[in-house]
């Protein structure tokens, strides 16, 4: 069986996308800048675009730019926003500890250049607190990034709520909704949402391509000078068969929402049944405010990259939160912010399932984990100091 | 998955030795938890001669490869030869490791030494 679980990594895309995107090279090859009809006619598919997927979200066509994905969108609404926020004098942001490190390491950027930043607890469930962002905001503070919904462990921000609160102490508010967006009904204007990022590539589009939401009135900076292109807010020659093809995916996987959820729910909750029978481990994150398609587990005694290697064997691709598989020498910063130990982060497991996976394919994820956490803890010395009472168990 | 050499899938998928020594005469264990990497090594020796080695090891794939092909490069060997283990014999017999995980073979060594160290000083 061939089970490819990690949606959350990047999605596989969607038939319609790709067709778009192959018809939109045939056809709209032009230069969406010409002024000649092969040009216009990929400015038209650009904007028709456009407008559709700002309805999707509840906006208007005006406020949305075309980025190269989810990490420029973050870039250049944080940057955005501190411009503005330098201009008059405010030189505070307020984060959570487990953002995306497109959002964490701009904030780094700009603490550097003398902007502070509070970083907020997401707390045991993997959750920040709307009354702790209220809380926060001072006098100087410009702005909120906050995510919509975790990359790693799913869990979903109240969002409506840390939107009511900024609006009503008049400090901007973004979210990186790349996990969220084809995946959660969103309105920008009942959830007071200034900013918002999305990439295409997580709802069945293509890589290299997202857009940035900017509520009207919000001054978007540019971070790539050169043409006017997306009204001088990003320069370079647009994608259009990309662009065409995101929207292709995103007015799919939207209007999809409410047929496939139930069932992704129903598959993700059974998934995560199935592996808390195995003995010391802990399901990380909230157990219901979080995304459809995302389980995430600990499991102690064993290493998380030794468990994916193995999981690959049998036709399973996962990923973890261990430092091994992404080369760094810390576990998922993640992990760490909801309050796990380092040994047990390493033995992390992350599953994002696909919308129509079948109640036999759960099984066999269910199965297939089972038999190789009971096969690493077989030879770990760590698993061995537990169950002999040497050292304690931590989950 | 082009991410390690086949020998080092080989050694990972089917590790050689793995288990415990309930008598050994030398045993071993560096790492630790926080860093994701613990390696313990037992040694049963007999007239200066390794014997039995079986390891135990929670780390990535690297890691348990490199445990297997140590104790696949000691076994047998005199304790003077098997002192002479260098990181560097570890990680070419797994037809090279990627940079990054290198100090896995390290820890390999390591815990070659701790339990050969461990047997020494039982001898007294």
């Amino acid at each position: 069986m061939k089970i490819y679980a990690d949606y959350a990594a990047t999605a596989p895309m969607r038939r319609a996308a790709i067709d778009a995107m192959v018809s939109a090279m045939e056809n709209q090859y032009g230069n969406a800048s010409s002024l000649y009809a092969i040009g216009q006619s990929a400015k038209e598919a650009l904007e028709q675009a456009r407008g559709e997927i700002a309805s999707v979200i509840g906006a208007s066509a005006k406020e949305i730019t075309f980025t190269s994905g989810g990490s420029e969108a973050d870039n250049q609404a944080i940057r955005s926003a501190a411009l503005l926020g330098k201009k008059a004098g405010k030189m505070h942001i307020i984060s959570t500890a487990f953002e995306h490190h497109a959002v964490l390491h701009t904030l780094k950027k700009l603490e550097r250049e003398g902007f502070s930043v509070t970083l907020l607890p997401v707390h045991e469930n993997g959750i920040v607190r709307a009354e702790e962002v209220a809380a926060a905001i001072r006098e100087d503070t410009c702005l909120v990034t906050v995510m919509y919904a975790n990359n790693e462990i799913g869990t979903i921000q109240p969002i409506r709520e840390i939107g009511a609160v900024c609006r009503s102490r008049g400090v901007l508010f973004h979210t990186d909704a790349v996990q969220a967006v084809g995946h959660l009904p969103i309105s920008v204007a009942d959830e007071n949402i200034d900013l918002l990022s999305a990439s295409a590539h997580k709802f069945g589009g293509p890589k290299g391509i997202g857009f940035l939401y900017a509520r009207k009135g919000v001054r978007l900076e540019s971070l790539i000078e050169g043409g006017a292109q997306e009204r001088g807010k990003r320069a370079g020659t647009e994608n259009v068969p990309a662009i065409v093809s995101m929207a292709a995916a995103l007015k799919e996987s939207a209007s999809s929402i409410g047929k496939t959820a139930p069932h992704q729910l129903a598959m993700r909750d059974r998934l995560i049944a199935g592996l808390r029978e195995i003995p010391h481990c802990a399901l990380n994150g909230d157990a219901s405010q979080r995304l459809p398609g995302n389980v995430n587990f600990c499991f102690e005694g064993i290493e998380g990259e030794s468990l994916l290697l193995l999981l690959d064997d049998r036709g399973i691709s996962a990923s973890s939160g261990s430092a091994c598989t992404s080369g760094a020498l810390e576990p998922s910063h993640v992990l760490l912010a909801i309050g796990r130990k380092h040994d047990v982060a390493h033995g992390s497991l992350r599953l994002t399932i696909a919308p129509d996976i079948t109640p036999e394919e759960v099984d066999y994820l269910i199965q297939s984990v089972k038999e190789v956490v009971e096969y690493l803890r077989g030879f770990s010395p760590m698993w061995r100091d537990r169950i002999s009472g040497k050292a304690e168990f931590i989950l | 998955m082009a991410l390690y050499s086949e020998k080092v899938m080989d050694h990972f998928r089917n590790p050689r030795n793995v288990g415990v020594i309930e008598d050994a005469d030398g045993v071993g264990e560096v790492g630790n938890a926080k860093c994701g990497d613990i390696m313990k090594m037992y040694l049963k020796i007999e007239d200066d001669v390794i014997r039995d080695v079986k390891f135990e090891t929670f780390g990535c794939g690297s890691a348990i490869a490199s445990s297997s092909m140590a104790t696949e490069l000691i076994k047998g060997k005199p304790v003077s030869e098997a002192m002479q283990l260098t990181n560097k014999a570890v990680a070419e017999a797994l037809d090279g490791l990627p940079a990054h995980k290198l100090h896995c073979s390290v820890l390999a060594e390591e815990a070659i030494r701790a339990a050969l160290d461990d047997y020494k000083k039982k001898q007294g």
